[in-house]
């Protein structure tokens, strides 16, 4: 398992990895919505803490399809399956590779941007945990998509397709987490909803994903 | 171990291909299974593997115990010949890769990118992989394909080595690997006859 996890972090720390693509694709979003609304402080302060979760949450998407397509087209993923890991395991490992490549960098990132948007004050340490809570969810749901359409030929828009109403509870959630600390309201209800949907997947979906991608190694 | 396949019958693409097949593989023994292109000779193997549930018939002896190598190689392109090994044989939670890398003469190889190596050369990677396995059963789909005579002879020697050493290999290979002790299983009396469509139906 550990070998798997470090093999991934290898593979895309390396050439053509794909390591930075969440992070550079982040990164141009928050330049660009400045420019696009123009000169209002006010407003852009407003939808700040919205803006971010949805760029984190495009990041996010940009890079699912990569999780198991690599090992489709090499054959690496019928060699796994015929090694003595779990398959269950194997997803979660690749989940946890895909949120440490993608998911993590974009927490820390998220702070530094939200300058650029003059995110107010009292929310960046909210932005910053909601997004470190929420992003585990998105690695996890993505897996999932990205389990169902392997093999798919051009799987991605199928794929988005399937993850993007998965995401909709976690991107409510942790904006308005977000946006509440932003206003300097209550965060306990949003954030605890937002946990629980992480925790939830992280201890069910890999199940399914480990039983959609037997069917599809078929 | 010894792998036993019974009455076995596998589908491809819905169809059914081969039925019938039965067959015993005891530690120390090569079956070579021959046939045309498209007998079914892939799925058969990839149901013993255990990567396609058989339509009927069983497969025992084979959990855990077997090593495939399938027409892909599995290498990263992107890691060295020594970081692929050392990835295959940490999962297989062994470490020791040296007599692999000597087996199939790729020493001089080990900082290469795989991405850089020939056909020949990655092919040779691929089959040292299953050496740090430390599995008994190998089960080789097309193990020769792009291999010059030199490195078929190195394959054929390290397929010895296993069988001396308790291993069995079950194999679907064309050319003569010079194991004469080798058996060879022809598949096409096995061909499925074809079947009325009463499953299509249901669904016009």
């Amino acid at each position: 398992m550990r070998a798997l996890l470090t093999r991934d972090l290898m593979l895309a720390i390396r050439a053509g990895g794909g390591f930075g693509l969440g992070l550079a694709f982040f990164l141009i979003v928050t330049v660009l919505v400045p420019f696009g609304v123009g000169p209002q402080t006010e407003l852009l302060s407003r939808i700040a803490p919205g803006i971010l979760w949805i760029g984190a949450l495009l990041a996010c998407l940009l890079s699912l399809d990569r999780i198991f397509a690599l090992d489709w087209e090499d054959g690496s993923l019928d060699l796994l399956a015929t090694a003595p890991l779990p398959m269950e395991g194997i997803v979660s490992v690749k989940a946890l590779a895909h949120w440490i490549t993608t998911g993590l960098p974009l927490v820390f990132a998220a702070p530094v941007l939200g300058v650029l948007l003059s995110l107010p004050v009292p929310a960046y340490q909210w932005v910053v945990i909601s997004l470190a809570v929420g992003t585990p969810a998105l690695s996890v749901i993505g897996t999932f998509g990205a389990a169902l359409t392997v093999g798919i030929k051009r799987g991605g828009l199928l794929m988005s397709l399937l993850v993007l109403p998965l995401y909709v509870p976690t991107l409510i959630f942790g904006a308005e987490v977000a946006r509440r600390g932003a206003e300097g309201l209550g965060v306990q209800t949003p954030l605890l909803l937002l946990a629980g949907i992480s925790f939830g997947v992280i201890a069910l979906l890999p199940f399914a994903s480990a039983a959609v991608l037997r069917i599809n190694l078929r | 171990m010894v792998l036993c396949v019974r009455d076995l019958a596998v589908t491809r693409g819905g169809l059914a291909i081969l039925e019938g097949v039965s067959f015993e593989l005891a530690p120390g023994e090569a079956l070579v299974l021959r046939g045309p292109n498209g007998v079914g000779k892939t799925t058969l193997l990839r149901s013993v593997a255990g990567l396609q549930p058989p339509e009927t018939g069983t497969v025992t002896g084979a959990e855990d115990q077997i090593a495939y190598a399938a027409h892909s190689d599995g290498l990263k392109a992107m890691l060295s010949v020594t970081e692929n090994l050392k990835f295959w044989a940490s999962v297989f939670g062994l470490s020791d890769i040296e007599p692999a890398l000597v087996a199939f003469d790729l020493t001089e190889l080990r900082g290469r990118m795989a991405g850089t190596l020939s056909a020949g050369q990655k092919r040779r990677l691929g089959l040292a992989r299953l050496m740090v396995t430390g599995r008994p059963i190998w089960i080789l789909d097309e193990p020769t394909v792009s291999l010059d005579v030199a490195s078929v002879a190195l394959f054929a020697e390290v397929v010895r080595g296993h069988l001396h050493t308790g291993g069995s290999a079950l194999m679907a290979t064309h050319i003569d690997l010079g194991l004469a002790e080798a058996r060879v299983l022809d598949l096409t009396p096995f061909k499925a006859a074809p079947r009325t469509r009463q499953m299509d139906e249901a669904f016009l």
